[in-house]
């Protein structure tokens, strides 16, 4: 269980949060359609540092991205994400 | 030695004392014809058919800790052929037919127990999908039949199918040929059945690089030295983004982390795996007599294979739901996987774009049932250099070109299927 610290609501319980998708498979409306292949469709997959995209779901709603190792858990950074970030 | 009845009671009346290892513990050898990286059932079974079907005998299997020590030997062994894609049917059937006559093929007993693998239904929409999933098995020739809620009920004694349940029960779709096996022994039986034909089963043997000289590869890197080789497969599960790094390869894969858990060992109470349409928590007895459970996975990135508490209260809650006497049995170990996701639920059976490296992985939460037949594929692609074509689907490619294999429809992120 982690304890995911939500830059708008503090430390909350891993169970409030939804996981969206590693930073790296993010897509957006004008890429190529190679890009959007490869944003999706292609993973470094990490064991150790991984920066990603979660969502404090059952919170706030709002979107927050974090570095965290997928071999420990550790959270070592945390962002607010969006436009109003 | 082959095992018998008589071999049995041989070694009985000698106090058990003499049994032969099963397998050798080999020093590994400077050049193979193919080395196998992962010593899980997948990685056994291509072993085996490498030397049993196709004569290449010259294969080494190499794994970081112990045989069956990944997502073989701690998966909740549920093995059935219920899917609803053709190419899915094709694969799996295969399989399940390998199932079928494995303890005689390997002379091991893998306790495979046809005890019927049943998907109940919840709603009238959960039950017009059980209705289309068993119509789509049955074109394929596989045996599927729908039950009534009064069926089930005389089925499984124990569910509750009262009005008030928490999840009433409307009926349910059975696969009378499914069942569960003994994970354990499908590794040690591979491995003893590869090793009698030549095989080198090597042991605390991690990969750690490859070596590829103009796009081909010609052996591997590992804690016990170089390690030479004409081709290569990769079969290591929740690991495959990392061995395929070492090629500088990505993957339509995450790793992901699914659990089980098991209570104390009890008398026969439940003679049917039960799963369900609309819950993620499926029900089994084990040999032993535990009760084995198992749930959603943890739905996101991790190597941790420990996870997080409130995953099993969910799927205890729905398991105390759907059988209340359950509620007595105590939990005696939960655990945890390191899952191989892909973008389409659908494995992967295919070549690199390295020549002479192939890839097997991607059987998200779902391999164990395939191990067979994933064996039995890939060592055709090792040894033909060209894919049998029940696996030729399963490419690593089909994304760019559109030929997905979703199942359930749900898209890309893993965490939702
Ligand atoms: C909790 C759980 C429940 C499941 N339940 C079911 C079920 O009921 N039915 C079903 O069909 N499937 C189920 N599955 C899925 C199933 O267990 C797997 O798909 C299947 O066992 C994978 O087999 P494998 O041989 O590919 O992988 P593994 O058994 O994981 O073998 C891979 C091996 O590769 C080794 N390895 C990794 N990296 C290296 C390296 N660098 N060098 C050397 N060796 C390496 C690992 O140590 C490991 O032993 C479940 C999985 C989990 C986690
Ligand atoms: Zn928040």
């Amino acid at each position: 269980m982690m304890l995911i610290p939500c830059p708008h609501c503090g430390p909350r319980a891993h169970a409030e949060f939804t996981f969206d998708r590693p930073v790296e498979a993010i897509t957006r409306p004008d890429d190529t359609a190679d890009a959007l292949v490869r944003n999706l469709f292609s993973r470094d997959n990490p064991r150790g540092h991984s920066r990603e995209l979660w969502r404090h779901t059952y919170g706030c709603r709002a979107w927050i991205a974090l570095t965290r190792d997928t071999a420990t858990h550790a959270i070592t950074d945390v962002q607010a994400w969006g436009a109003k970030a | 030695m082959k095992y018998s009845a008589l071999s049995l009671l041989r070694a009985g009346l000698g106090g058990h004392k003499d049994w032969p290892r099963a397998w050798r513990d080999p020093e590994p050898k400077s050049h193979y014809d193919v080395i196998l990286i992962g010593g899980g059932g997948h990685g056994l079974t291509t072993a085996f058919y490498l030397a049993a079907a196709h004569g290449v005998k010259n294969v080494a299997v190499l794994e970081r800790s112990w045989i069956g020590g990944g997502n073989t030997g701690r998966n909740t062994t549920i093995v059935r052929s219920n899917y609803r894609l053709p190419q899915l049917h094709a694969l799996m059937e295969l399989s399940l037919k390998r199932w079928e006559g494995m303890s005689d093929e390997i002379n091991y007993n893998v306790m495979f127990s046809q005890r019927g693998a049943l998907f109940l239904g919840h709603s009238d929409s959960d039950m017009l999908q059980l209705a289309q999933k068993g119509d789509a098995m049955r074109a394929d020739g596989i045996d599927a039949e729908l039950m009534t809620r009064d069926q089930v009920a005389r089925l499984i004694p124990l569910l509750d199918v009262s009005a008030g349940a928490r999840y009433p029960v409307q009926g349910g779709l059975i696969q009378r040929r499914g069942g569960t096996a003994r994970h354990d022994a499908v590794a040690w039986g591979y491995a003893r059945a590869a090793d009698r034909l030549g095989v080198d089963i090597i042991q605390n043997c991690e990969v750690t690089g490859m070596d590829i000289t103009s796009g081909r590869i010609t052996g591997v890197q590992t804690t016990r030295g170089a390690i030479g080789a004409d081709r290569v497969g990769i079969a290591v599960a929740g690991n495959s983004g990392r061995v395929a790094a070492m090629a500088d390869l990505k993957l339509p894969i995450e790793s992901h982390l699914l659990q089980a858990f098991v209570s104390e060992p009890v008398k026969p109470m439940i003679d049917t795996v039960i799963m369900t349409q609309s819950l993620h928590c499926y029900i089994s007895q084990s040999d032993k007599g535990e009760i084995v459970l198992g749930g959603d996975p943890d739905a996101y990135p991790t190597y941790s294979q420990r996870g997080a508490p409130h995953i099993i209260e969910k799927a205890a809650a729905e398991a105390l739901a759907l059988v209340p006497a359950l509620s007595r049995l105590r939990m005696l170990r939960s655990w945890a996987g390191t899952t191989d996701m892909s973008f389409d639920g659908s494995p992967f059976i295919d070549a690199t774009p390295v020549e002479g490296l192939y890839f097997n992985g991607g059987w998200c939460y779902g391999g164990f049932k395939a191990t067979p037949g994933s064996g039995w594929l890939f060592a055709h692609l090792l040894a033909r250099g060209e894919s049998h074509p029940v696996a030729a689907p399963f490419r690593l490619d089909r994304f760019e070109t559109g030929h997905t294999m979703d199942e359930p429809g749900v898209g890309p992120m893993p965490q939702n299927r």
